[in-house]
């Protein structure tokens, strides 16, 4: 689900795949022998005879594919070893650095072989192109997981997001506006998580700075003509930001989403966030089961760990990686969240845009044609 | 094991004193199943996928694509950037090949350069576009060159990085292969060194050099991983395009484009063997 892949050749990726998940030695599959369950089938934990059936079941599978997951990303790393502690199962974790598109396509070229992806975390515009891929399925913690945040069967549902914000080195002092970007100061400085027609990431950085500009979620080219500003001051840096750049000072101003935006994730610690005011622009990741998962049950119990709300279940853990979980709301109000956690979370003022799936589209159809003359 | 091998060592003789007589291309046949396997067979499938739409169904308008002023503008950007990195590439690496051939034959210098060619002419990717990322970048511990980021000029300096030691590799065996005695037999009926080059060393290199030139044009234009890593928020160059078409997740992948692109640079390599094939037979010319 990371949103921009920077090392690996598409071409080796399915290679990649090969070696990272070959270590699978799932002997069980969907069948249990001692249950008539088939958990493949089941849309709840309840349908299928309770949590603890589930527990049991998933227990006797023994192992969970999980993929495109990196391990400093919004704390997948303690989220995937808390897991295997809890319930004794083994968790492969296949192309961390992967896209949402290469999770999808692994599901569909890995079909049916023990190493399929059971569960995927991906990126909106991927998860509803993709939904007959996908099992139903509704957590436990259904109700307190808004509306307008997962399908109405729970093909998908959304897990985590944040808001769009400007990581900056501290020797620039304190920015309080995009315009300042303009300035001298910032030459060769200002970089996007990679490239808006790829990755969901540096489109949403063009969408924020479009927002600041004063354009409208459903036109992006204010936020195109910003980078072009940006780019003919040359304070647009090419480089690819990583967190190896960022250390190294060569990209000292990041487009990117809070929660990789933290100076604990990029490992510096001059490093300040900054969501502009009248610029919030939210976005979540959302789950989804794949339907020929190889480890069923296994796949359902993940999904109950993330959406669980016990102090050391996924929702905080996310909350400990600066992620902003999708139940926080409930949460908040039943007074289960990881409230020192909560506190270190960038401050938001004004009202969080999050973008329909026809204007995401639209921005990557302008993006396609206008983004390479803008700033090329 | 060596029962085995005495056995076999025993049975040979009568072996060898009935031995099929079998055709002459059957040695090749290793090869061309390589061949068949890793070459003619992807070329079929993006030649196929390519005039197909994400369906299945055939769909030959998908050409027209290639005419489209964006991604005319990544074959654009891979031909600039081939041309200079493989020309600087090669001349630069045509003449350090030569300084090396000039020096002492068993000497540590030569060994050295040939042993440093061998390690730098794999360095590439993402260590590679870090490396020169810290030294020239906007806080590069050497200089903060503007140019830098201005495409091809920076990202060209990069690949002439393992361009020169590539070439100095598949020079050298040319050069040595000068006799010395030519050089003296010109300059004995009177030659400058000018006259020696034009119309003795020239035209002796001149192939090994464009056998050269093709193969870094080829290793340029096939090169994904260091401009991907040194910047990836704009395609300049068509694998970093097919990279988008592969793996964009904002909705604008689309493998048939991907086929196409790709489609689209096998036809260039076509392009430029044609070029090389026509000047290589006139640069032979003298062979024959």
């Amino acid at each position: 689900m990371r949103s921009s892949y920077r090392f690996a050749v598409a071409g080796v990726a399915a290679a990649a795949l090969f070696t990272a998940a070959g270590c699978s030695s799932s002997s069980s599959s969907s069948a249990s022998g001692s249950s008539s369950v088939n958990w493949a089938n089941e849309t709840s934990a309840s349908a299928g005879g309770g949590m603890s059936a589930l527990v049991t079941a998933a227990k006797a599978e023994g192992t969970l594919n999980v993929i495109a997951l990196p391990p400093t990303w919004a704390n997948y790393g303690t989220i995937i070893s808390t897991f295997e502690k809890d319930y004794g199962i083994k968790v492969n974790s296949a192309l961390p650095d992967g896209t949402s598109q290469q999770e999808v396509d692994a599901v569909k070229t890995e079909n049916g072989t023990a190493k399929a992806p059971d569960v995927l975390d991906i990126g909106m515009s991927v998860a509803l192109a993709n939904t007959s891929l996908f099992a139903p399925y509704q957590v436990s913690t259904w109700s307190s997981i808004p509306a307008a945040q997962k399908a109405p069967n729970g093909l998908w549902v959304q897990d985590y997001g944040g808001y769009m914000a400007v990581g900056y080195s501290s020797k620039f002092g304190t920015i309080t506006s995009l315009s300042q970007l303009l300035s001298s100061k910032f030459k060769n400085s200002v970089a996007l998580n990679g490239n808006p027609t790829s990755a969901n990431a540096a489109l949403n950085g063009v969408m924020m700075a479009n927002l600041a500009e004063g354009g409208t979620a459903s036109n992006i080219a204010d936020g195109v003509s910003f980078f072009q500003k940006l780019k003919a001051a040359g304070n647009f840096s090419p480089v690819s930001a990583t967190g190896a750049t960022i250390k190294a000072g060569s990209t000292p101003v990041v487009f990117n989403w809070d929660y990789l935006n933290l100076s604990s994730y990029v490992g510096v610690s001059n490093w300040k966030v900054f969501i502009p005011s009248n610029a919030v622009l939210g976005g979540y990741y959302a789950q989804a089961i794949n339907k020929n998962a190889p480890h069923p049950a296994a796949a359902r119990l993940w999904e109950e760990f993330l959406y669980s709300q016990s102090a050391t279940g996924g929702q905080n853990l996310w909350l400990q990686g600066g992620a902003r979980p999708v139940e926080q709301p409930t949460m908040t109000s039943n007074g289960s969240i990881d409230t020192s956690a909560a506190s270190k979370l960038p401050a938001v003022a004004g009202t969080p845009v999050f973008l329909s799936p026809t204007q995401a589209t639209d921005a990557a159809n302008y993006l396609a044609a206008n983004w390479a003359k803008a700033v090329g | 094991m060596a029962a085995a091998a005495t056995s076999e060592t025993g049975a040979r003789p009568s072996r060898a004193g009935r031995r099929l007589a079998a055709p002459a291309w059957v040695g090749t046949v290793p090869f061309l199943a390589y061949v068949a396997v890793f070459l003619l067979l992807p070329t079929g499938i993006v030649v196929v996928d390519s005039l197909k739409n994400p369906n299945g169904a055939w769909a030959f308008s998908n050409v027209t694509e290639l005419g489209n002023p964006l991604v005319r503008g990544y074959f654009i950007g891979s031909f600039k950037l081939c041309v200079l990195s493989s020309v600087s590439g090669a001349v630069l690496g045509a003449i350090l090949a030569y300084a090396i051939a000039s020096g002492n034959p068993d000497g540590t210098v030569r060994r050295l350069y040939i042993a440093v060619s061998g390690v730098l002419a794999q360095f590439g990717g993402v260590t590679l576009a870090f490396a020169f990322l810290v030294l020239i970048g906007p806080i590069g511990l050497l200089i903060h060159a503007s140019w830098y980021f201005d495409f091809p000029w920076g990202i060209g300096l990069i690949y002439t990085y393992f361009q020169v030691p590539l070439m100095v590799l598949v020079f050298l065996p040319a050069i040595d292969g000068v006799k010395v005695q030519w050089r003296e037999a010109s300059e004995n009926l009177g030659a400058s060194a000018w006259q020696y080059w034009r119309y003795v060393g020239g035209p002796l290199l001149m192939p090994a050099f464009l056998g050269g030139l093709l193969l870094l044009f080829a290793n340029a234009l096939s090169a994904f991983a260091t401009i991907q890593a040194w910047e990836n928020q704009i395609a300049y160059i068509v694998p970093q395009q097919i990279s988008t078409a592969l793996s964009s997740e904002v909705g604008l992948s689309n493998v048939n484009v991907a086929d196409l692109l790709a489609l689209g640079m096998v036809i260039m390599v076509a392009i430029v063997m044609t070029g090389y094939a026509l000047l290589q037979r006139r640069a032979a010319r003298w062979l024959r």
